[in-house]
């Protein structure tokens, strides 16, 4: 089974996500993949608010036994959250702890009207009570390895790595 | 008890003898040299070979931390340190609690020495009351006890006429005087050599000006008063320079330098270790080089191992917080061993720093294996490894940096007046 | 010698001790963990749950109000449990050791130790001996030790100068006062030298230099005015009262007359210089108030990214012990 081509399932995904979208709708990237979707997203759904992005690091469940990811960046939101409506965007939906990471930190922000998820691909895997509400496709990769989205000029593709553990 | 100490290395610099050479006592003293004299019956002999026989080691700065420092240590540990290091005579400062300025003081650790009858023990009297630099105590009555010299320990004096004065006095019956020259004012608060070391540490430094000009001043004092002057634990190659000027001007001057300041340098407190927290300061290495020279050549007189036992209680705090000294009684002579090996020095000039020339500054008639002299014998194997550690050092005071170190120099056997006083566990 | 006692065997940070010997990587990486905290206290939770169930002893053997507030903010920003202790006037007057106190605390579960003492290097005792018992878990924060570091203050000042300046290998730094005392200073001269900075300076007078400086990487200068002239960064800093007086100065006002930083010697430096103090600050003592409260001047952003740089150090170690 061949990866899906990740652009076909952008224009998918937007087109899942275009009817829901009110003028106040804002879509907040989780680092680094779901940034890159929220962006084209954005530009595809041409929405007011300019998207957020969320890097969880400080909400990740396995720090006290993997420490501080030695790459966390700032987390933007370039909006007031207060009783808006959100669409948390990531690449992959694996075993949903990136999102209840995600789900927290924004409500350190304050209170959205909704938050609903958005990503390409569900690989499965889900070790917590946590479902997508835009999927374009559910892909499973082979064992001991993993689906990452890569961007190379400016297109976005899926590339199939090793686990490292 | 006769002894005949069989097939060893004989090295006695006094006699300018390093030859391998049996030694036959009897008595307490030394009865023949080479060949046993006629009718020579020996109770036990002793095999030294392989091995080397040296007069008792004799150690110009050792603390025994009585009376009234007991929980520090006592003088039988102390003792036994000393003669499981070879030494078999030692002069101790009198800065003990009370301080040994009182005859009745002098007597009475004299009095316990014998009794423990193991290293000699030669006190030095406080030249001045309680060491605090103001009154003079009384020195005929404490040479009369048995103090053999007098000194301030590591308590300057700040008042110059009270120094002049004590060395006034003290010349006019013949007592050498020891000093440790450091300006009390300069060393205020100061607890490493002031350098680059200190600074980057953020340790109150000790110039090394606090010596200098505490010699300049000592120097001239001596120079004025006719006193035997003493230099106790030089540490700057700019403070022995000033003692060269001295004796080219012809100054009868002597001086000694701590066995730790010829190996560990301020590089060595690494991170703060308390260990090398030592009085006057481990200094740069510049310094050392030139203290290894200066005792190679003569213009330092002799060595000292400066020991002082410290509970751990006063070493497990901050480095300025800590009690200074380290444990030397039993590094002494392995330490020693280690400056000749790395000086390639001859052995016999080497021990002679410990033995003869310490005996000279001393003034005792002792630090060889002349016939007929007391029979004060360290047996060592120059080549066998000692491991410093809590468990085999002998000392109360574990407070060494080389804890944990492997030197080379393990004493087999010591002896003072003629009786076995120690002898190295055997070896599996 | 020891190992650096601040790095674990992977060479990761184990402690934050001393700025010295930090290799340019964790600093950057400090730093740089420090700007997504930055913006946490912008939030209308200003909390992140990372050392949630820790528990923080701050341990000042020398009281320090500002310091401790800041480290506090920091901890409970990382939803840590806080215990501050003002040991400086309770147990080791009584007779307990340092040691002892920190064995206490230790069988109190403690997970951070964050440690100010009038003595230089205790925090390296309290190190070495959680290492020497076996309970490397425990980490230790410098928050200034007697004259030697106080890593995080030199952290923050790295955090400012690239907030303003960006790159460090074109920058002059003028390091101005009582160098000899302050641990302060030296943190931030070991910092700034591993950075790259290739114009560093020292300027004081000679009783408020230590020995061999210049062997830390500084030119030193005597007069304030050349020491100013076309730098980057004037990093000024606290002259203790004690030291007004008696054989160090002669007085506060002619302290002032020379090194003193007013808008007039400002105006030497670059016209885009920025001035630092790590507070509190003596108005009129080394610091005009024209200048401390002047357009150059970024004390009162150096107190905000405090904060974000302590909980960058804390949370660097407080995770992966599991």
């Amino acid at each position: 089974m061949s990866l899906p081509d990740a652009e076909l399932l952008l224009a998918d995904l937007a087109a899942q996500m275009r009817p829901h979208m009110t003028p106040d709708t804002a879509l907040v990237g989780l680092h680094s993949g779901g940034v890159w979707v929220a962006q084209r997203l954005h530009a595809l759904l041409g929405l007011a608010q300019p998207p957020g992005a969320l890097d969880v690091s400080f909400y990740r469940d396995d720090y006290a036994q993997r420490g501080l990811s030695r790459d966390a960046r700032r987390s933007s939101l370039p909006f007031d959250i207060e009783g808006r409506p959100l669409v948390l965007v990531d690449d992959v939906l694996h075993t949903g702890r990136t999102v209840r990471a995600a789900l927290n930190e924004l409500f350190d922000y304050g209170r959205p009207a909704r938050v609903e998820l958005a990503v390409l691909v569900d690989r499965g895997g889900r070790q917590l009570p946590v479902a997508a509400t835009y999927c374009a496709t559910r892909y499973a990769p082979p064992a001991g390895s993993r689906v990452k989205l890569v961007q190379d000029d400016g297109r976005l593709a899926l590339r199939l790595v090793q686990d490292q553990e | 008890m006769k002894i005949h100490i069989k097939g060893g290395r004989l090295i006695d610099p006094a006699q300018d003898i390093d030859a391998q050479t049996d030694v036959f006592i009897a008595a307490g003293k030394v009865v023949a040299l080479g060949a046993a004299p006629d009718g020579f019956h020996a109770n036990r002999v002793i095999d030294a070979a392989g091995h080397i026989v040296v007069p008792g080691l004799i150690d110009l700065c050792a603390r025994l931390r009585e009376p009234g420092l007991e929980y520090r240590a006592t003088l039988e540990s102390e003792m036994a340190a000393a003669v499981a290091g070879g030494v078999t005579s030692l002069a101790c400062p009198p800065d003990t609690d009370p301080v040994l300025d009182e005859p009745g003081l002098v007597e009475m650790l004299k009095h316990r020495a014998r009794m423990l009858n193991l290293a000699h023990v030669y006190p030095h009297g406080a030249l001045t009351v309680g060491l605090k630099g103001e009154r003079l105590t009384e020195m005929g009555e404490l040479t009369d006890a048995g103090c053999i010299a007098f000194s301030q320990a590591n308590e300057p004096v700040d008042d110059t006429q009270v120094l002049f004065r004590a060395m006034q006095y003290a010349a006019t019956f013949g007592y050498t005087v020891w000093l440790q020259p450091t300006d009390l004012h300069l060393a205020a608060g100061g607890v490493a050599h002031e350098g680059e070391i200190a600074a980057r540490l953020g340790l109150t430094g000790i110039p090394v000006l606090a010596e200098t000009l505490a010699i300049g001043r000592m120097l001239q004092l001596a120079r004025a008063t006719g006193c035997r002057l003493h230099l106790a634990r030089i540490s700057s190659r700019a403070g022995l320079m000033l003692i060269d000027q001295a004796r080219l001007d012809g100054m009868q001057v002597s001086c000694d330098v701590a066995i730790h300041a010829l190996h560990l340098c301020d590089v060595d407190i690494g991170y703060f270790d308390p260990q090398c927290r030592t009085v006057p300061p481990l200094r740069a290495q510049f310094d050392r080089e030139a203290l290894r020279a200066a005792l190679a050549d003569g213009r330092i007189d002799a060595l000292c191992s400066d020991h002082t036992p410290v509970d751990d209680d006063a070493k497990q705090v901050p480095f300025a917080e800590a009690e200074p000294g380290t444990t030397g009684l039993e590094l002494l002579l392995p330490l020693t061993l280690a400056w000749a090996r790395e000086m390639h020095l001859p052995l016999k000039l080497a021990l002679a720093r410990i033995t003869s020339d310490a005996a000279r500054v001393l003034g005792l008639n002792a630090g060889h294996l002349k016939v007929g002299g007391a029979a004060d014998v360290c047996i060592f194997d120059a080549d066998a490894p000692v491991r410093i550690s809590r468990e085999t050092l002998r000392s109360q005071g574990k407070n060494t940096p080389y804890l944990g170190r492997e030197l080379l120099g393990r004493v087999s056997a010591t002896l003072v007046s003629g009786q076995v006083v120690y002898e190295a566990p055997a070896r599996h | 010698m020891a190992r650096n006692p601040q790095l674990n065997k992977h060479g990761e940070l184990q402690h934050l001790l001393t700025t010295e010997g930090l290799p340019r990587d964790v600093i950057t990486r400090i730093l740089d963990t420090a700007e997504p905290f930055a913006d946490v206290a912008e939030r209308e939770v200003k909390k992140v749950p990372l050392l949630r169930g820790k528990s923080v002893f701050n341990l000042f053997f020398e009281n320090s109000t500002r310091t401790r507030t800041t480290f506090e903010i920091a901890a409970k920003r990382l939803s840590a449990d806080v215990i501050n202790l003002n040991i400086a006037t309770s147990s080791t007057n009584k007779g307990e050791t340092l040691l002892d106190t920190v064995d206490n605390l230790a069988a109190m579960q403690a997970d951070m130790f964050v440690v100010r003492h009038a003595s230089s290097g205790a925090p390296y005792l309290i190190a070495q001996h959680l290492e020497a018992t076996g309970r490397d878990h425990i980490h230790v924060v410098n928050a200034g030790d007697g004259r030697h570091a106080h890593p995080t203050q030199g952290l923050l000042d790295m955090y400012t100068i690239r907030h303003y300046k960006r790159d460090f290998t074109q920058l002059s730094v003028a390091v101005v006062g009582d160098i000899l005392h302050s641990r302060v200073a030296r943190s931030q001269i070991h910092a700034l030298s591993t950075l790259g900075v290739p114009d560093l300076r020292a300027v004081a007078p000679k009783t408020l230099l230590p020995q061999d400086i210049e062997r830390l990487g500084c030119r030193v200068f005597h007069d304030m005015r050349e020491g100013l002239r076309g730098v980057d960064v004037v990093m000024m800093l606290r002259l203790q009262n004690e030291r007004m007086q008696g054989s160090l100065l002669p007085s506060a006002q002619e302290y002032f007359k020379f090194f003193g930083l007013t808008e007039e010697k400002l105006a030497l430096a670059k016209p885009d210089a920025i001035v630092l103090h790590p507070g509190p600050m003596n108005r009129g003592v080394e610091i005009d108030s024209a200048v401390a409260d002047g357009r150059q001047a970024v004390i009162l952003p150096q107190v905000t990214f405090g904060i974000a740089v302590r909980m960058a150090v804390m949370a660097m170690l407080g995770g992966g012990n599991a």
